[in-house]
């Protein structure tokens, strides 16, 4: 082509957070209950029903929005928005559009280049989720189920600060570590826990005006953010260059068809008619309770980092990644209280349950067993109560059982070998049946002795005291 | 009479509220909708400058509660409302987007 283009990008990100109960009621959070069983006159939205704020959604959404540099307004309020829609039961979702809860914040991300650079946050606000509606797929009908209405959900809206999906990318990690870290939310894209809607134009590069932006819906995984980015780019481009114009609409995307196609566009747009919310009355956030959300703010992976290295020794790299994933970094000082030392518990984490959870295909966040028993582990493997092979197999068990090691250690037998008498036997009998290997060592064969000792092991089932029986070995054939 | 509301104003607000109105009920209701325009303009008589705008008329707030589980299964009484259900879900007409 021609001309150079750039992308400008803006995302909606809604996050739903981590309470057990719903925004305006007393009604379970919890996922996965049969349909409609958490629900009550106020999140089904029945006449003379009175909602109630749940006081931790706005203290989640205030160290959300401290945790991202934004101003918190200390005097806010309800609006409702009004629509039909049959997941939407009060024909109105109710959110904050005039004074939303946080204002003008950013968060830093870095750049491939090693610089860093700050997206900024328009506004974020509080709302209540709708309900799910189920397609039937053989009738002409749908199925609601109003266990999610109600589920409270802050929407992060960021100002058009991004110019590729890397920086996309960086800035829902950066967001999700946020998020995860306050504990406000587990920012699952899969399971909807984390929703992105990305409102995108193009424009020629040099160009200090946007171009007309597309919003696009529909995103459950970082991979399938990359790929509608990296589509929509091409189509407004190609509408560009062969002289069209883009419209504004809102566009859903399909992962399966990598294509997205026009939901609705801005000509059918929605008069939503906000209004104060007069069941509501207005949040004031006194000096007091904003100094106890400040004050509970969690360590952050900055600082974390940094009091690692000086408390823990263990290097850089590892640090980096343990510290990428709260569940990771709690499992990690939780472990390293216990068993005291920091270099084996983080091998384990970084090593066997990175592979473990790559070949499960299980979420950091799922990491599905307990700091003690990893520790536990450790120090059966530090004080040679069990070997390392033997230790790599327990861990598997500790993976996928959460087995308490010391246990599951003693009921299989699994202890070291550190017997000489029954070492020294097998050894003998192993030096005895393989004569040729036995010449072939003599001869200066150092890789001889590979073959012997994997079958010493196998004899001991794995048991014996490796180090021990290398010793034994070379004495035996050494006479 | 000050406030005058067109045709096109009474079917669009009609869209919008998903109401069906028949000529007769759309004279009517661009007639109520003007007088209730006149009263609230009764309002601009008066000096706002300065004055930060109200939207609730009692001086509470902070009505909150703590976020603890009151509610049991509600879907009987909820399953009530439904004209049409299906197990525990309610029926509507397929809608997709």
């Amino acid at each position: 082509m021609a001309k150079s283009y750039e992308t400008v990008i803006g995302l909606e990100v809604h996050v739903e957070l981590a309470t057990k109960t719903k925004i305006f009621c007393g009604c379970s959070t919890e996922f996965g209950g049969a349909p409609n069983t958490h629900t009550c006159p106020v999140c089904t939205g029945m006449p003379g029903s009175l909602p109630v704020l749940n006081k931790k959604v706005v203290e989640y959404a205030a160290a959300v929005g401290l945790a991202t540099n934004c101003t918190i307004t200390r005097n806010c309020k309800f609006d409702r928005k009004n629509y039909f829609y049959p997941d939407n039961p009060q024909n109105y979702q109710i959110s904050q559009l005039y004074l939303p809860i946080c204002r003008d914040g950013h968060v830093d991300i870095e750049l491939p280049d090693g610089t860093t650079k700050a997206v900024r946050i328009h506004e974020i606000h509080m709302e209540e989720d709708a309900g799910k509606l189920i397609h039937d797929d053989w009738e002409d009908v749908s199925y609601v189920d109003f266990n999610r209405s109600g589920v409270p959900l802050i929407e992060i809206v960021s100002e058009p600060d991004m110019r590729s999906a890397d920086e996309v990318i960086a800035y829902l990690e950066k967001l999700r570590l946020i998020i995860q870290y306050l504990g406000a939310s587990d920012c699952k894209l899969q399971e909807g826990s984390m929703r992105a809607d990305v409102n995108l134009s193009v424009r020629e590069a040099g160009s200090t005006e946007f171009g007309t932006r597309t919003e696009t819906k529909n995103l459950n995984s970082f991979s399938a953010i990359q790929r509608a980015i990296e589509a929509e780019t091409i189509r407004q481009i190609d509408i560009l260059e062969a002289g069209g114009e883009v419209v504004q609409e809102t566009r859903r995307w399909d992962d399966n068809k990598e294509y997205s196609y026009a939901m609705r566009s801005k000509e059918d747009a929605q008069d939503y008619r906000y209004f104060p919310d007069p069941d509501l009355v207005p949040i004031s956030i006194s000096d007091e309770w904003l100094e106890s959300i400040k004050a509970a703010q969690p360590e952050f992976k900055t600082e974390k980092m940094a009091r690692y290295k000086e408390e823990y020794g263990i290097p850089d790299y590892d640090i980096n990644i343990i510290t990428d994933s709260k569940k990771m970094a709690d499992i990690f000082e939780e472990a390293t209280a216990i068993c005291n030392n920091p270099k084996k518990v983080s091998n384990w984490l970084m090593v066997e349950t990175m592979r473990l959870l790559k070949e499960t295909n299980t979420d950091i966040a799922n990491i599905p067993f307990s700091a003690t028993n990893l520790a536990k582990l450790v120090n059966l493997t530090e004080s040679g109560a069990i070997n390392s092979s033997v230790a790599k197999t327990v861990f598997e068990k500790i993976f996928a059982e959460d087995v308490d090691p010391d246990k599951y250690v003693e009921e299989n037998g699994l202890k070291q070998v550190n017997d000489e008498g029954a070492l020294r036997e097998t050894v003998e009998q192993i030096v005895a049946a393989n004569p040729q290997a036995v010449e072939d060592f003599k001869n200066g064969k150092e890789k001889a002795i590979g073959s012997l000792m994997g079958q010493c092991m196998k004899a001991m089932k794995g048991k014996a005291n490796p180090a021990m029986v290398n010793e034994m070995l070379r004495e035996v054939m050494s006479r | 009479m000050a406030n005058v509301i067109s045709d096109e104003t009474i079917e669009y607000v009609g869209i919008l509220a998903k109401l069906e109105l028949s000529d007769e009920d759309k004279e009517n209701a661009k007639k109520d909708m003007a007088d209730m325009l006149d009263y609230i303009d009764k309002l601009s008589e008066l000096d706002t400058d300065g004055v930060e705008p109200m939207s609730h008329v009692f001086s509470v707030s902070n009505v909150m509660r703590e976020d603890e589980v009151t509610n049991g299964d509600g879907s009987e009484s909820t399953l009530k409302n439904a004209p049409e259900r299906h197990e525990n879900g309610f029926i509507v007409p397929k809608t997709v987007e």
